[in-house]
């Protein structure tokens, strides 16, 4: 999955990172698997890799994308953007590796019950309801966010 | 046997990837794509502790995931909208380079 | 109607007065002046009353104002042997005076207006007969200051009694800032402002003269204010601008005489101190000698009589420095009201019959014309210039024998100037009523309505007979000098005075037609507003000029200046973050984030 996300980020051509996207989405979705998160997973590979990334390449299409031509590199923006995440890198792994409480394996799961789908949508359903609607709100704004920004100038 | 120190390194470097994709890329849309790595670096994060800490009766505490959906529908309208926030960005100036769009400078 | 609660109603009957009137008075002009007179009257029935009561008990005092332990505010009301002839002197020629307005206004602008600002007076000064303490005393001094700046002005719309009315107010704030220090002064000394409780405690004092002279000489320069002495005077003739029914009852018997009446109260506190006792008498001459000097040379009727009160002034201030009891100069005051009043009321009467004219060299054979008011005017002038038997005869005899025993120098002085009074008032008595018409209007002058004629005839009765020896003890106490250190030349030097000042007039003046004499240093004032003038512009203007260069290059420098470049660079430094380049904006963000981690890392 890592290596798929460096393809993300370090290929030239957008469809080829777009490709690699999908497939590193989908690697997740399988890491997910393995934390016995099975709805989630699904959920994952059903609109992230199915419905996000159609629309990317849809875009990738519309705008008719070439590879990108080799620019002048600016020192000073990879300088900058290697601190950033170097800085990041290092703050969290000497927070992870001072915590012992980290170092757990994986406990099992003792109740009988304990099917992850129902569970999840108990709990959407009935402790997180409200927020629930809201997001159906949220995504009927955003549709219409998405029509009214994409009208072409009527002359 | 993985521990959860090892899910939330994993998770760190992904959402480190997707920094740096933010900040050294220079075309648009692979910039976006960064921007939904680092989302997705969050929600397996958020999936393991879901799954690490058990709650008194033995059960995962399943909140987590219910947070990860949110996420992920969010994820998805942000994406249209700023797909389409592209597409008129491309119409105005005809191109993707992130360069080329200063002009809210001083 | 007790003793107590009477001069509460005599106080504050006219300041309700003056508040209906300003209420009310546009509705009608009758209604204001029933007002006001009726205030008069009842605070003169009252006095009248109140003078023949014995007083018993203690006055009424209301606490006002307590500021620490220190200072007790009180607003009280005192009623001594002064206060009762005080208050008769002001009431009763408020009475008379408000009449005469009422003829006077008939055909004025600002009729209401006129009869709130006389009530407004009428209060403010019986708050000064009757304060118990300085400090009520001071605050009622200023209202006074106040009411004589609204009445000078009350023709707002010359320049000249505008400007009139401002030189007044600001020159009495000059002595009233001595007055304030004076009044603090002698309350750090003595912890108390009440009048009783301040004579009492003199004694005490007595070991630190120098701080007690000090203290009252500065209380006296409140008196050099509004009393009108050298050099402080000049507001005096300039505040004739304002109607002649204000200037008799204001600048002549009230209120320039409320300065003396003030050093008559703290007169046990001016006994121990001979020292400022005698700076007090030579002010006191020299004013009286020098606007003597002045108002021989004057053409303006009101302007004469002007200079004529602040000598007669000088006179009392003189009395006050020289005698040894505060009732000698209070005799003069008495006097001195009612001539004086009557002398201005005729003024007014002869202004109103030639229309306004105040240069007495466009009048002229108004005997004819006008003879009521002419002899009105001649029992005033006789009054005033000392004609023996008459009531301003026995006041100013007695000063000048007192001045003439501790003060030789001085007492010779005032004498001469007694004869100069003589020379001037005969003068203008003559040109205006004697001679041919010198002009259109005095052709046509005729007398004036009874309500302005029956006070004029009631004040000639009291100049002539006010003095005489009965009515003499039964207000005052008098006290004459041992007759032995009289000096014998000194009644025939008088009677001289006044027979030969009017003899030199009668033959300058009986058939002039215009001015025989001329020296331009009397009829330029000795030039005295010359040298206000110049101070005023170049020393005052010197300094504004300065301050204002100051405000423009220091403090609007340093304080405005600069912290509005500094804001203006820091928001241009800022400027240049704004790149517009979106990778560098991530930038800050991500190594903002990364910098707030480790900030809580290492905690």
């Amino acid at each position: 999955m890592l290596a798929f996300a460096l393809g993300v980020v370090l290929l030239r051509n957008p469809v080829s990172c777009a490709m690699s996207l999908v497939m590193s989405f989908v690697a997740l979705a399988a890491v997910f698997i393995t934390l016995d998160a099975y709805f989630i997973a699904v959920v994952q590979v059903l609109v992230y890799a199915g419905a996000v990334m159609v629309l990317f390449l849809f875009i990738i299409m519309l705008l008719d994308l070439r590879e990108e031509k080799r620019r002048r590199v600016r020192l000073s923006a990879w300088v900058g953007g290697g601190l950033v995440v170097g800085g990041f890198l290092a703050a969290l792994i000497q927070v992870i590796s001072a915590l012992p409480a980290l170092k757990v394996t994986k406990p099992l799961v003792s109740h009988p019950l304990a099917n992850d789908v129902a569970q999840v949508g108990f709990a959407l359903f009935r402790n997180f309801n409200l927020p629930f609607q809201i997001i159906g709100v949220l995504l009927l704004v955003s549709t219409v966010g998405v029509v009214l920004l994409s009208k072409k100038e009527l002359k | 046997m993985p521990t959860l120190a090892h899910y939330l390194i994993v998770s760190g470097i992904l959402f480190s990837i997707g920094l740096g994709g933010v900040l050294l890329r220079r075309n648009i849309l692979i910039i976006f794509m960064g921007l939904e790595l680092m989302l997705n670096a969050a929600n397996l994060s958020l999936v393991a502790f879901s799954r690490f800490n058990l709650l008194a009766d033995g059960m995962p505490n399943y909140n987590a995931q219910v947070l990860v959906f949110f996420i992920i529908t969010v994820a998805a309208a942000e994406v249209a909208v700023g797909l389409a926030i592209i597409v008129a960005l491309f119409r105005a100036k005809q191109t993707t380079h992130v360069e080329d769009l200063n002009t809210l400078k001083f | 109607m007790s003793t107590q609660t009477a001069p509460w109603i005599i106080l504050f009957t006219p300041l309700v007065s003056a508040v209906l009137i300003l209420l009310l008075g546009k509705f009608s002009k009758t209604l204001s002046a029933s007002l006001a007179l009726l205030a008069a009257i009842t605070g003169c029935v009252l006095s009248w009353w109140l003078f023949n009561q014995p007083i018993e008990g203690k006055m009424l005092s209301i606490n006002w104002l307590t500021l620490g332990p220190e200072l007790n505010l009180t607003i009280g009301v005192t009623l001594d042997h002064l206060s009762k002839v005080m208050l008769l002197v002001v009431t009763s020629i408020s009475v008379l005076v408000f009449t005469y307005s009422l003829g006077y206004m008939r055909d004025e602008e600002g009729y209401s207006r006129f009869f709130a600002g006389l009530s407004l007076f009428l209060f403010s000064m019986l708050g000064i007969v009757l304060a118990d303490n300085f400090v009520m005393m001071f605050i009622f001094w200023e209202l006074v200051g106040v009411s004589s700046y609204i009445l000078i002005g009350h023709y707002y719309s010359k320049d000249s009694a505008a400007d009139a009315g401002k030189q007044a107010f600001i020159v009495n704030r000059i002595g009233d800032f001595g007055f304030m220090l004076g009044i603090l002064l002698l309350w750090f000394g003595t912890g108390t402002v009440i009048f009783s409780q301040l004579i009492e405690s003199i004694p005490g004092l007595s070991t630190a003269p120098i701080y007690l002279t000090v203290a009252c000489v500065l209380v006296f320069m409140g008196t050099i204010g509004k009393s009108a002495q050298m050099p402080l005077h000049v507001w005096l003739p300039n505040s004739m601008e304002g109607p002649t029914p204000v200037s008799s009852l204001l600048h002549a018997a009230t209120m320039v005489a409320a300065g003396v009446y003030m050093l008559a109260r703290i007169f046990p506190i001016l006994e121990v101190v001979p020292a400022a006792r005698e700076i007090i008498a030579w002010i006191g001459g020299i004013t009286c000698f020098a606007a003597a000097l002045m108002a021989t040379q004057q053409s303006d009727i009101k302007r004469i009589l002007a200079y004529s009160t602040i000598s007669q002034l000088g006179y009392m201030v003189l009395g006050i420095g020289v005698a040894p009891t505060s009732d000698v100069a209070m005799f003069h005051l008495f006097t001195h009201a009612c001539f004086k009043c009557l002398l201005f009321l005729a003024a007014g009467s002869v202004m109103i019959a030639m229309h306004h004219e105040v240069d007495m060299w466009h009048m002229g054979g108004l005997r004819k014309k006008t003879p009521v008011t002419m002899f009105c005017f001649f029992a005033g002038m006789l009054a005033l210039a000392g004609c023996p038997y008459t009531s301003g005869f026995f006041s100013k005899d007695l000063i000048i024998e007192w001045a003439v025993v501790k003060i030789p120098f001085l007492g010779w002085l005032v004498a001469a100037a007694a004869g100069l009074t003589a020379f001037y008032i005969f003068r203008e008595f003559f040109v205006i009523f004697f001679g041919k018409a010198r002009s259109e209007h005095a052709e046509h002058a005729k007398e004036q309505p009874f309500s302005m004629l029956l006070p004029m005839l009631v004040l000639s009765v009291l100049a002539i007979v006010a003095g005489f020896p009965f009515i003499q003890d039964h207000l005052f106490k008098l006290a004459r000098p041992e007759h032995e250190l009289v000096p014998h030349l000194l009644h025939p030097l008088l009677y001289a005075m006044f027979f030969g000042g009017a003899g030199v007039a009668t033959v300058l003046y009986l058939k002039a037609q215009k001015d025989p004499i001329s020296i331009p240093l009397f009829a330029n004032r000795l030039y005295i507003d010359n040298v206000y003038f110049w101070f005023v512009k170049n020393i005052q203007g010197g300094g504004a000029t300065f301050l204002s260069w100051a405000d423009r290059w220091v403090v609007d420098l340093l304080i405005v200046q600069i912290p509005s470049k500094l804001t203006w660079a820091c928001g241009f430094a800022l400027r240049f973050l704004q790149l517009g380049n979106i990778q560098a904006y991530a930038f800050f963000f991500g190594a903002g984030v990364v910098g707030i981690l480790y900030i809580l890392i290492s905690k």
